[in-house]
């Protein structure tokens, strides 16, 4: 294998090399890394911080399955990935795990050949635009300048939303986020899309956030959530129910501060026990350790904690749990039992 | 004595594939190439066999998919409900445009800069000298994302222009630089224009059968005919005439600035100015140097003996020096052109669709056929390169020694 890639001749899409390999569980113990793909940079989701440290709502998820894993949080390769990386790097091995608020779509699931493993965040597209160009609805854009981030599903629900409002407009591709921010702040283009979420996380890194307003219209569903290759169902289980543990450890009231107390013995509420592993063997039927939840837990905390702590209402992005709520709040957020 | 270094015939020995000179070395070709068969099997098993463990097979069916996205600058109709083969045929369009644009400034570019870096004066040659240093040992990527960055910060955008407090108007109420691209006024047929359009092509022809001409007499009978003056006069007069005494049929659509952007008129987007200014600026910079290669490898001599015959500078350059600095200089600028049309597919860095941004880029991204993409991908380049260098060539032919 080494050598196909000295040669180097058919390795284009980098897809010859290390596809062949199905236990991603013991690749990663083996290297004693977990290989995370991330954005290049959207502030909550996935950025590095000021000590060069990444942080944010996908890199927890990371950090929770590396902990899950290996036992440490911290022993995660970040790679950085555009829209129009990301699947090649996954597909060829290079990450293990995509948490790259990535829109879970039937031809992404089937025909590219991953794996989503759960919805980590329900999303929605939407448009900013200045204050000053006095636009309240999307439907008014007709003849606008729409910057875009190419290779992702935003191209094409905004190909059909104008299509289907009868309105013409002018696309800007952009590769990354970063290169889209100046752009749209010099106004060489009039409007900016792409997930809320990413609206948000993009207009709290602005000078002056409130100069920018986020249109009402939601034109599309944008489940995004981690994904894994397929053919791997171990490891493929493995992320999502870490995912689901984090989620369910919301539900169940158990959090970074106590989940060391309430691992420490069987308590009384046996999901929790399970949860924790303080009963039963969840994680021997994953490969895991017992513990696994506990550690993930504590990477990062809960679902909520994660939410709260780097796109929630109280940061700079100041996002609602909204859709994101747990079920029993009026969300969607629903997991599987544990046992 | 030739009997021992060539025995007689029939007597061939399977040992002599090793041990005589003679075949030795078809030995080692064909060993070579059956290894070099054998490597690239093996590589496309290898791909096959990792494809299918993946579960993914070839399958070149989504070029007759609909895209179902937008590209902003489109030469031929193009919807997003049209084709993966449509919008790849956009991009290659694209990609050829700007090619296009981009060889014709770095010839003149290149030609200008490679004359005056052999210019008297030593303000000039320094100046020349500095350019084609700076331009040609910073990569074509940072060239191409300053001059857009510099694009969108210095020239106002539409909304400068509104108002009654606009910081910008339009140049002479026909031309708006904006940062998003410039604005031109384009023309509308209307009819009868056909008669004057083709009194163009045919007063085209004229200047070019006049230069034929003025060109023979001059070979035939040392006659000197001025063929400036006359060539504007033909390219203007009959046409104008046409023009006004059909009525004046074309009229032009002026730009106006209408809702978010200016509506009506020619748009040049700015990536597709900042990808070709740079391109070609720095490509210019290499052929620069190829023109002063080529009129240094003509000798003093040549020079001298024009001048002893009395002829002035300006035609000792155009009739001696550069039909022979042409031979030289043909052949690298080819290269140069290549070069220059496979780094159009840096457009991506300023959100220009070329071929790559198409095929390569959205439609590989959506379709998520990666090594079928790039697979065409690289047969679209290959095409493209090959017939620049074969209508590049037929031109060399055409200028190189001819020997009798």
């Amino acid at each position: 294998m080494k050598k196909l890639a000295i040669l180097g001749a058919m390795t284009a899409a980098g897809l010859s090399a290390g596809v062949a390999s199905a236990a991603t569980l013991d690749d990663v113990k083996a290297r004693g890394k977990l290989n995370c793909g991330v954005t290049t940079g959207l502030v909550g989701f996935a950025a590095p911080n000021a000590n060069g440290e990444w942080e944010g709502f996908d890199v927890g998820v990371c950090r929770a399955v590396a902990a899950a894993v290996l036992g440490d949080p911290t022993a995660v390769e970040f790679v950085p990935t555009t829209g129009k990386t990301r699947f090649t790097a996954l597909a060829s091995g290079e990450i293990d795990l995509l948490a790259r608020n990535t829109t879970w779509t039937f031809s992404r699931d089937v025909d590219l050949g991953f794996e989503f493993v759960g919805i980590n965040y329900y999303d929605g597209q939407g448009f900013m635009v200045p204050k000053d160009l006095g636009v309240s609805s999307a439907k008014e854009l007709d003849g606008a300048t729409v910057c875009i981030q190419t290779g992702t599903t935003t191209e094409l629900n905004l190909a059909d939303f104008f299509r289907a409002n009868n309105i013409s407009y002018e696309p800007v591709p952009i590769e990354t986020n970063a290169e889209a921010q100046p752009l749209y702040l010099e106004g060489a283009c009039d409007v900016y899309t792409t997930d809320a979420s990413g609206l948000a996380a993009t207009r709290a890194a602005f000078e002056n956030p409130g100069d920018h307003v986020i249109l009402p219209e939601i034109i599309s569903k944008e489940p995004l959530g981690p994904l894994v290759r397929h053919g791997d169902n171990q490891w493929g289980d493995i992320a999502r129910w870490t995912l689901n543990a984090l989620i369910a450890a919301e539900e169940l009231g158990v959090t970074s501060a106590n989940v060391a107390e309430l691992a420490a013995a069987p308590g009384n509420n046996p999901e929790i026990n399970r949860l924790l592993g303080t009963e039963g063997t969840l994680g021997a039927m994953l490969g895991l350790e017992n513990d696994w939840a506990v550690k993930a837990i504590m990477a990062g905390g809960n679902y909520g904690e994660l939410f709260e702590k780097n796109i929630g209402e109280n940061t700079p992005i100041g996002l609602a749990r909204g859709l994101n709520a747990l079920w029993t709040e009026g969300g969607l957020l629903y997991t599987p039992p544990f046992r | 004595m030739s009997t021992i270094s060539d025995p007689p015939a029939g007597s061939f020995q399977l040992s002599m594939l090793i041990n005589d000179t003679r075949y030795r070395s078809y030995t080692f070709q064909f060993v070579a190439l059956i290894l070099l068969i054998m490597a690239f099997a093996y590589l496309g098993h290898n791909l096959l066999a990792n494809l299918r463990a993946a579960g993914l097979n070839i399958s070149y069916n989504f070029l007759g998919e609909p895209a179902g996205y937008d590209i902003n600058q489109t030469l031929i109709p193009y919807t997003s409900q049209s084709t993966h083969w449509q919008a790849s045929m956009v991009g290659v369009l694209n990609t050829l445009l700007v090619a296009f644009l981009g060889c014709i400034m770095a010839t003149i570019i290149g030609v200008f800069v490679g004359v005056m870096r052999l210019s008297d004066n030593w303000l000039v040659r320094q100046l020349m000298s500095i350019y084609v240093e700076i331009f040609r040992n910073v990569p074509v990527l940072i060239w191409i994302l300053i001059i857009m960055a510099i694009f969108i910060a210095v020239l106002p955008q539409p909304r400068d222009f509104r108002g009654d407090d606009a910081t910008a108007s339009m140049v002479l109420g026909m031309f708006a630089f904006t940062g998003r691209g410039f604005y031109t006024p384009a023309p509308v047929f209307g009819p009868g224009s056909s008669v004057v359009i083709a009194t163009f092509l045919a007063s085209l022809v004229g200047i070019f059968a006049f230069k034929r001409y003025a060109k023979k007499a001059l070979y035939d009978r040392g006659q000197l005919i001025p063929t400036l003056w006359p060539s504007i006069a033909i390219f203007f007069i009959p046409t104008i005439l046409v023009f006004f005494i059909m009525g004046r049929p074309i009229t032009l659509d002026y730009p106006a600035l209408q809702g978010f952007n200016f509506q009506g008129g020619i748009f040049m987007r700015n990536s597709l100015i900042a990808l070709w200014f740079a391109l070609s600026i720095y490509t210019a910079a290499f052929i620069a140097e190829n023109v002063r290669a080529g009129i240094l490898a003509v000798s003093k001599g040549q020079t001298e003996a024009a001048a002893s015959l009395g002829l002035r500078p300006g035609r000792i350059m155009n009739l001696v020096i550069l039909p022979q600095a042409l031979r030289v200089i043909i052949p690298p600028l080819i290269s140069q052109y290549l070069n220059l049309t496979k780094n159009s597919s840096l457009a991506i860095a300023v959100g220009y669709m070329d071929l790559t941004g198409t095929l390569g880029g959205i439609t590989l991204n959506q379709t998520g056929r990666a090594i079928e993409a790039i697979f065409l991908l690289m047969l679209f380049y290959l095409a493209i390169s090959l017939a620049i260098s074969a209508i590049m060539n037929v031109y060399n032919n055409a200028v190189k020694l001819k020997e009798r």
